[in-house]
């Protein structure tokens, strides 16, 4: 088991006749996804290394039975991409796109709590989700990634392949690692993911791998403690990062004194999460809590 | 991106907000001229820099006359300002903002943000204007009027009056308040803010409602359907490393430690500071090189890298992924080639081909130090640093 996606997830790509669009379709599809369809309007009808292109996503849905969509279209046209997909019927949207407005992302995140609360966005920002040796659905290097029993929930793209890379020279495998993305207004959030974990069967421990800005953490910490009864194992990063600047990430700030690494810790010690200050260390941490 | 006040204003003004009159001067006798414009005093002479807390700091005078204004104007131009939010090292004044003087009875704070937790607009208001909205915060919470705004409604005038009645606004107001918030409202939605604030929002004494200070942050990423207001940015607030890391599409940050990092990715690049600190040592900066790392991209890393003069090593810290280490050693040597730095680099990369990477980089001739894991070259750059000194 896993969550989210799987061997049987049919997947298309929006925006597949660009440069990234094309190279990730290319790249999932030879990790074994089932890459059904993709969508460029105005292309349908073409083909990407034998992939059939779409006008919508309504016809590609219609055409593929595809239940996933992910996507790559530029900033200005991401919000629109996204709701088409979720108006199409597509139960999980994974959105790479970088540099979305804001107040493009507020309607449409409270758009789908409101008239589609089944429906899953994952980034936009995010590497996007892979269950190990069954599909891959984002830009993540594959091979770094083993199948087993550790979840994965990160809100940064290398910080989730540094952790996934640690745990597979250990011989420790993931049953799903989900990147929630460094946006302000995130489709999912670390709470929703940590649901899932918990009540994947196959789900041992958790990794959480967090930053500075906003309070999706201290949220977490508060569900974990109401909910979440496996081991979970948290990172937060920039500890060192100065208030009041943008750390790369448009949700990465410290502001008014909000948002500090410390404060993070702090509430998921409270929670009686394992934290990890040395991020070279949370596979060997990890490891330590399977072995129990 | 960040703004003046006078700018920020000036976006007030179009959208009917009660600003008082006043315009933005760069030179002592542009200072003169538009306080003759003004024709009254007093009037308020303000320096106008990307940072709050200059009333405090010395940056707002207030003139009797013109020679006032000269006086203030020739003080304040081409200084350097430092408040409590600039840092030790201050701001540069480039230009001043000359306003007409206001009569303040009372005064308010208002504002518009994102509530992350909520994924919505919230509107915030108290009566303790002047004030740091954190500072009421910590100290009185129950003083801050908020309301969660619909993203499909908009701001209701219902919920800017229940605000301009709670503040206690007199009655024959309320409704000139309530459409000061909506307007405020709509500054931030169709120009794309991430924050817009009045503080203080003034009752004067002759009874009317004034802006007397504006702050509106832009959201970057909606920058370009806003080709007016990016031409508001003022490189002169920025440091100008950091101006010159964005001509290259860096991501970089100035800190204050002596060990400079180069990463791919944003969280990555964090943790790498993070490291360094835990390694005993102090990150130099922030620096994001982005997924394709090539070694043009890696040259104009290493040269805003370099113009830190603290700089006494280096740590590349590089997770491949789908970028292959050996195109990435490739990439790094052209780059030293070119640059030539003069620090230690320590470096760490992982990801397909990564024996053949550090096989070319420790035969390039080129004085390279790898790592295995980031702990290794984050102690290996604190090393290096120390052997600088």
């Amino acid at each position: 088991m896993s969550v989210l996606v799987n061997k049987d997830t049919k997947v298309i790509v929006q925006g597949i006749t660009g440069k990234e669009g094309s190279f990730h379709a290319t790249q999932c599809k030879a990790y074994g996804t089932q890459v059904v369809g993709g969508v460029t309007p105005g292309k349908g009808g073409q083909e990407v290394e034998g992939i059939p292109v779409f006008d919508s996503v309504k016809e590609a849905v219609e055409n593929t039975g595809a239940d996933c969509s992910l996507i790559f279209v530029p900033p200005p046209f991401a919000a629109d991409a996204i709701v088409e997909a979720v108006d199409a019927g597509v139960k999980t949207v994974i959105c790479i796109t970088e540099g979305i407005p804001v107040n493009d992302m507020i309607p449409v995140k409270n758009y789908i709590k409101t008239y589609y609360p089944d429906t899953v966005l994952i980034g936009p920002n995010c590497p996007g989700v892979i269950t190990p040796e069954e599909a891959k659905i984002g830009i993540m290097p594959g091979h770094i990634f083993k199948k087993g029993n550790v979840g994965l929930v990160s809100r940064s793209g290398t910080l989730t392949y540094e952790a996934a890379y640690q745990l597979t020279q250990r011989g420790i495998g993931q049953s799903t690692a989900v990147g929630i993305g460094g946006d302000p207004v995130p489709g999912t959030v670390f709470a929703d993911v940590l649901k899932w974990f918990q009540d994947d069967p196959e789900t041992e421990a958790i990794v959480m791998i967090g930053e500075i800005g906003g309070t999706a953490e201290e949220e977490a910490a508060e569900f974990i403690k109401e909910y979440v009864t496996k081991p979970v194992v948290a990172y937060i990063a920039g500890v060192t990062a100065p208030p009041g600047k943008r750390m790369g990430h448009a949700g990465a700030i410290i502001a008014g004194g909000k948002g500090t690494a410390e404060e993070k810790y702090k509430a998921l010690e409270a929670a009686g999460v394992t934290t990890v200050k040395n991020i070279s260390t949370i596979g060997e941490v990890v490891e330590k809590i399977l072995k129990g | 991106m960040k703004v003046h006040e006078h700018q920020a204003k000036e976006v007030f003004r179009k959208y009917g907000l009660p600003v008082p009159e006043g315009y933005p001067a760069f030179t002592v006798e542009e200072a003169v001229e538009v306080a003759q414009r003004i024709g009254k005093f007093p009037v308020v002479v303000k320096a106008q820099i990307h940072a709050g807390g200059r009333g405090k700091a010395g940056g707002v005078k207030l003139a009797n006359s013109l020679e006032e204004v000269k006086q203030y104007a020739a003080e304040l131009l081409g200084k350097t300002l430092v408040t409590f939010q600039t840092g030790p090292e201050g701001l540069p004044v480039s230009r001043i903002y000359i306003e007409e003087g206001t009569n303040i009875d009372k005064e308010f704070y208002v504002a518009i943000t994102l509530d992350r937790s909520k994924s919505k607009l919230i509107i915030m208001a108290s009566a303790e204007g002047g004030m740091e909205i954190e500072e009421v915060a910590a100290k009185n919470p129950d003083a801050i009027i908020t309301e969660v705004i619909d993203p499909f409604l908009g701001l209701r005038p219902f919920q800017a009056r229940n605000i301009a009645l709670k503040l206690g606004f007199p009655k024959n107001l309320i409704n000139k308040v309530a459409s000061i918030f909506v307007k405020l409202y709509e500054v931030y939605m169709n120009e794309d803010a991430s924050m817009v604030e009045i503080n203080p929002l003034v009752l004067t004494k002759e009874g009317n409602v004034v802006v007397l200070d504006a702050k509106v942050d832009f959201d970057d990423n909606a920058l370009y359907r806003h080709p007016d207001i990016m031409e508001m940015e003022d490189p002169t607030q920025e440091s100008e490393l950091e101006v010159k890391a964005k001509q290259y599409n860096l991501n970089y940050i100035k800190l204050d430690g002596n060990i400079a990092c180069m990463v791919n990715g944003a969280g990555l690049a964090m943790a790498t500071m993070d490291t360094i600190k835990l390694a005993g040592g102090e990150p130099a900066n922030f620096l994001d090189v982005g997924g394709s790392a090539n070694a043009e991209q890696i040259a104009n890393a290493f040269k805003i890298i370099l113009s830190d003069p603290n700089v006494k090593a280096i740590f590349i810290n590089i997770f491949g992924g789908i970028l292959r280490c050996d195109r990435l050693a490739e990439g790094i040597i052209k780059a030293s080639e070119e640059v030539k730095p003069h620090v230690p680099i320590v470096v760490r990369m992982e990801g397909t081909n990564v024996e053949l990477g550090k096989k070319m980089l420790n035969e390039s001739g080129l004085n390279f130090i790898t790592a295995d894991t980031m702990w290794e070259g984050a102690v290996k750059a604190v090393e290096a640093a120390k052997g600088q000194n």
